[in-house]
């Protein structure tokens, strides 16, 4: 008897720039429930930072409570890592992130973790716009406490209880939109063709991109009446377009037909190039996309993909004008300048 | 493409590769298995039912199992199929009660078989236990054929071999040795039902043109004559220095045995490249274990003499050259080398003779004046006379010669029954999961990190002052133990349900080696260059399934599946399940209807 995952792999895995398989980017074998969407975005996550060849060491996983923050564990086992409190995630992530802003900074946490009990650090480090990738694992459920009901259930919504969800949901996306986040989308667990891109894009932007995976919970909130299980989800879902990220290396050499294509260039001079579904979506329209968002709310479907994206606007660094230095790459006298300086500080507040 | 059968029973049994590739057919995962848990009789028992001869085969098969064994192409090295299976003859208790019972009544049918060897010996075995009266005809001293003659006892103890031809001739078969058939007529005349010829290749080749033949013929010995001569004891010595002519196995053993009777400076020379020397590698890797040097792209020119006594021989110094299609030349480059010597040994292939079968009988010969034998059944054109063994196509193997043996006792037993030879009995399979519950298999799946084991040899030097002595050792309990877990279980099948899939990829994302996909269906060299990890293996099958809810179909490369379950320990419906997959070559007289007709 034994679940242990062989040591060995594919003799013909691909190879990244720096020489690294997909192997390098493994983690520890998931406990999780077998069929938990979660562990399709884990291999997501993988993938993408394989293809983006990131050095795992430059990658800092941050996460609250919940299956979905355990996820951390399960892959890039050779990145830094930080399992916090409950619904505290982003600011322990803010934090990290002004210590040392040179990492990239993958944030994993759960609808509950979230929506519910983290919602008031939710909304600030979106206002803050920290650069980190903050990705939702949204079942709609409470996988880790046995699925209760959580704060995006859809009302009406019935989990493995039975009960149909009273309440009214939280939208994250359109929370997102509405405080300002710079990078939006929303993606299913099941559709890797266009969550990889996706986390590919979030990667490169700078400042905050939200994630929201629907990402349906097998054993709590994968029954027929529920509006987050493998099937609903399938049948639901549309999306904005189809999606292609540019590294920044690749030359741009295919042409598209205007209006139906629109690239997109990032902070860091790769691109998004959208084949959008619908001429109606303005990418770098706030109203467009929340309108957009409840057109599709409104025909009971669930729209997918890129929502909004605004490659400008400035991140936590900048707002409070830090040193473009991590600190442990200070020495001491920059770090610790001393009394006199001190002494100067104060006095120019007098 | 098109869903894959599963049902067809050669789909799963081309997954296990090694049985697959298995002339017999031995059902190799499953005596493995068997072995680690320390049943060695059971292991036996298991592979005698197929190949007759462990004891022989797990020391000398020529293994064409192993480089087809799937471990080897996501490990540096195969598992040691073979060497396990001598564990399981070395170790094994008293079989003797579990051989077949030979009825007391006979069928009333009469078969001759000409010739001792593996082929023939598999024939008596399977029709012996069915009633058949069996003689037996050989011109050698005892049975065997040429696991007798020609492989030398260090690597094969006469007490292994007379074991397991015993089993045999004591179900009753009716054994003439000391007897050369010199007219099949004489035989045929004879009145029997049905004959056997199990010949083999008896002759070796010779150089009777080079120069200097006749002049140094006391010290110029054909190799598998020489050999044979040196197993019946009529020759006990050799000249110091020693020449092997040929790049085979009958090269190695020459020289090796060479070594063990005399010869100190024992040399193999060889026309082409070592590279492409036709000895198997791990019977080259004995002889230069054995400090036996090889000269390679040396051409025989000529025998030297002196006063009417070989002094030596000059070879010609070649180099290869390969044209476009990859075809080799043998060029000369003028060099000419003289090499000193006592006695030369020709060991540069073999070849079939019949000058013992009237051409009139109806036997019909063709090409290369071989007999014309149907590759299914092993019929020639006189239909109570079959081939089988190194007779019927030229030389090969044991193993080989085994699963001529097994058919050929099909067509004789279909035969004898006034039954069509050409249909041919479907094989035995199952299919049972081997799922124990929440994450146990009756099979260890855990894939063991190890690399091969390495038989243990015999000291050198004591090995090398005794030709009788056996230079491999066995692996111990404990190697064959861990060696065994080495083995992927390739026979314990990745079965897939459609309508039990949700498609939630967690059977993609957990595979070690990147075989499953869900993707939109193809052709298939189209499929082969989408998947998750590069299909290029095109002798491994795809796996495809019929259309799944999102329309897409599960595709799986069966190529580098380890077989270690996980796939089905993270489907949430089981829609993957772990199956044991049992494949056994049914044999004379096993099956009551034949079902599958013979496709010519
Ligand atoms: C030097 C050498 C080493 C080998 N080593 C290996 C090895 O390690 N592993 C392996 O798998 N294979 C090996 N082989 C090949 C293997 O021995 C043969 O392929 C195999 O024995 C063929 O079996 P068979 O039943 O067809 O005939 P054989 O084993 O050749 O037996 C034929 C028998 O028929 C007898 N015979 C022939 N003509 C007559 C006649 N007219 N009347 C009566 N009797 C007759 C012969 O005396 C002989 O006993 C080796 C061969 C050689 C030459
Ligand atoms: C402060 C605190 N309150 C409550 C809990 C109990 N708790 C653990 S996980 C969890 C909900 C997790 O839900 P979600 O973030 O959606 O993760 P999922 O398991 O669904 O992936 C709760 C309430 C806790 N661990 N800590
Ligand atoms: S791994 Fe085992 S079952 Fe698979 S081919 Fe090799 S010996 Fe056969
Ligand atoms: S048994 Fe399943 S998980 Fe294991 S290698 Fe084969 S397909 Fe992959
Ligand atoms: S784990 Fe099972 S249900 Fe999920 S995709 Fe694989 S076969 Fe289908
Ligand atoms: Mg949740």
């Amino acid at each position: 008897m034994s679940f242990i995952r062989p040591n060995i792999r594919h003799p013909q895995l691909a190879v990244n720039d720096l020489g690294y398989t997909r192997a390098n980017y493994e983690g520890a074998l998931s406990t999780l429930c077998a069929g938990c969407g979660h562990d399709s975005i884990s291999a997501a996550i993988l993938q993408s930072c394989f293809e983006l060849s990131i050095e795992p060491h430059k990658v800092a996983k941050m996460s609250g409570i919940g299956c979905s923050s355990k996820t951390p564990a399960y892959f890039l086992g050779n990145s830094h890592g930080f399992n916090s409190v409950h619904g505290r995630m982003p600011s322990v992530a803010t934090g990290a992130n002004l210590a040392n802003r040179d990492l990239v900074y993958i944030g994993v946490s759960g609808d509950g973790d979230t929506a519910s009990i983290g919602m008031g650090q939710f909304a600030h480090v979106v206002r803050r716009n920290l650069n980190m990738v903050y990705i939702v694992m949204n079942n709609g459920c409470y996988g880790l406490t046995k699925g209760q009901d959580s704060a995006t259930a859809d009302r009406g919504s019935a989990s493995k209880k039975g009960i149909p969800n009273p309440y009214s949901s939280i939208d994250l996306c359109e929370t997102a939109i509405q405080l300002g986040a710079g990078f939006v989308a929303r993606s299913f667990s099941g559709d890797k063709e266009q969550l990889i891109p996706l986390i590919k894009a979030a990667v490169s932007h700078r400042g905050f991109a939200l994630i929201d995976v629907v990402s349906p919970c097998v054993t709590f909130n994968n029954t027929a009446n529920s509006t987050k299980s493998y099937d609903h989800v399938r049948e639901h879902m549309n999306a904005t377009g189809t999606f292609d990220f540019v590294p920044l290396k690749e030359e741009i050499t295919t042409e598209y037909e205007p209006g139906q294509t629109e690239e997109i260039t990032l902070h860091d001079g790769s691109a998004v190039r959208l084949h959008k579904a619908t001429e109606s979506l303005d990418f770098s329209s706030r109203r467009s996309a929340m309108n957009e968002i409840e057109k599709h709310k409104e025909k009971g479907e669930v729209l997918t993909g890129l929502l909004y994206l605004n490659p400008q606007t400035p991140d936590t660094h900048e707002l409070l004008g830090t040193t473009t230095t991590p600190l442990n790459q200070l020495d001491k006298d920059k770090l610790c300048p001393g009394s006199k300086t001190l002494d100067a500080i104060n006095d120019s507040f007098r | 493409m098109k869903p894959t059968d599963i049902s067809n029973p050669e789909y799963f049994h081309k997954v296990v590769d090694c049985q697959y590739a298995c002339p017999a057919h031995t059902p190799v995962p499953e005596y493995i298995r068997l072995i680690a848990r320390g049943r060695y009789s059971d292991a036996y028992m298991i592979n005698w039912e197929s190949n007759v001869f462990p004891g022989v085969l797990g020391r000398t098969c020529d293994r064409p199992c192993e480089p087809a064994c799937r471990r080897g192409r996501v490990d540096e090295e195969p598992v040691a199929i073979c060497r396990l299976k001598r564990v399981a003859a070395d170790n094994k208790d008293d079989v003797k009660h579990r051989m077949p019972v030979i009825p007391e009544q006979k069928n009333g049918k009469r078969v001759a078989l000409i010739g001792g060897g593996p082929a023939s010996l598999t024939v008596a075995r399977d029709l012996a236990p069915l009633g058949y009266s069996i003689d037996l005809y050989d011109a050698q001293r005892k049975g065997g054929g040429f696991m007798r003659s020609q492989i030398p006892s260090f690597r094969l103890p006469e007490s292994v071999l007379d074991e397991e031809v015993n089993y045999i001739l004591d179900m009753g078969i009716n054994a003439h040795f000391d007897q050369y058939v010199d007219s099949l007529k004489s035989i045929v005349d004879k009145g029997y039902d049905a004959i056997f010829i199990g010949t083999g290749a008896p002759r070796g080749r010779d150089l009777a043109k080079l120069p200097g033949r006749e002049d140094g013929d006391a010290n110029i010995h054909v190799g598998i004559e020489w050999l044979a001569n040196v197993a019946f004891e009529h020759t006990k010595t050799i000249g110091e220095k020693v020449l092997v002519l040929g790049g085979g196995n009958t090269a190695m053993d020459c020289c090796r045995t060479s070594k063990r009777i005399g010869g100190k400076d024992v040399r193999v020379v060889v026309r082409s490249p070592k590279s492409e020397m036709k000895a198997s590698p791990w019977e080259i890797e004995d002889a230069e274990h054995e400090d036996i040097p090889i000269y390679e792209n040396h051409s025989p020119k000529e025998f030297v003499t002196e006063n009417g006594r070989l002094v030596g021989m000059n070879f010609e110094v070649v180099e290869p050259h390969y044209d476009e299609n990859g075809k080799r030349r043998l060029e000369p480059t003028g060099e000419i080398v003289f090499m000193e010597c006592d006695d030369v040994l020709m060991a540069i292939g073999q070849e079939n003779a019949f000058p013992w079968i009237e051409r009139d009988l109806g036997v019909e010969f063709g090409e290369w004046d071989m007999p014309i034998v149907d590759k299914t059944t092993f019929q020639s054109t006189l239909d109570k006379v079959f081939f089988g063994g190194d007779a019927a196509f030229g030389p090969e193997n044991v193993i080989t010669a085994v699963a001529h043996g097994h058919q050929a006792a099909i067509s004789i037993d279909r035969f004898c029954q006034g039954q069509d030879v050409t249909e041919r009995p479907a094989p035995g399979t199952n299919l049972l999961t081997q799922k124990m519950g929440f994450h146990e298999w009756t099979y260890d799946n855990a894939v063991s990190d190890d690399d091969r084991f390495i038989v243990p040899l015999a000291d050198k030097t004591a090995a090398l002052s005794d030709r009788k002595m056996e230079v491999e050792l066995g692996f111990d309990l404990q190697q064959a133990y861990d060696e065994a877990e080495r083995c992927l279980n390739c026979d314990v099948q990745t079965v897939f349900t459609e309508n039990k899939c949700i498609e939630c990829d967690a059977c993609v994302d957990i595979c070690p080696t990147d075989c499953i996909n869900f993707t939109n269906n193809g052709e298939e060299s189209d499929l082969r260059e989408r998947l998750k990890a590069p299909a290029t293996n095109a002798e491994q099958d795809l796996y495809v399934s019929s259309d799944l809810k999102t329309g897409r179909v599960m595709v799986k490369d069966e190529n580098v599946c380890l077989h270690c379950g996980l796939c089905a320990e993270r489907c949430p419906t089981s829609a993957w399940d772990m199956q044991k997959f049992l494949y056994t070559v049914t044999k004379a007289g096993q099956d009551k209807e034949a079902v599958t007709p013979c496709t010519k």
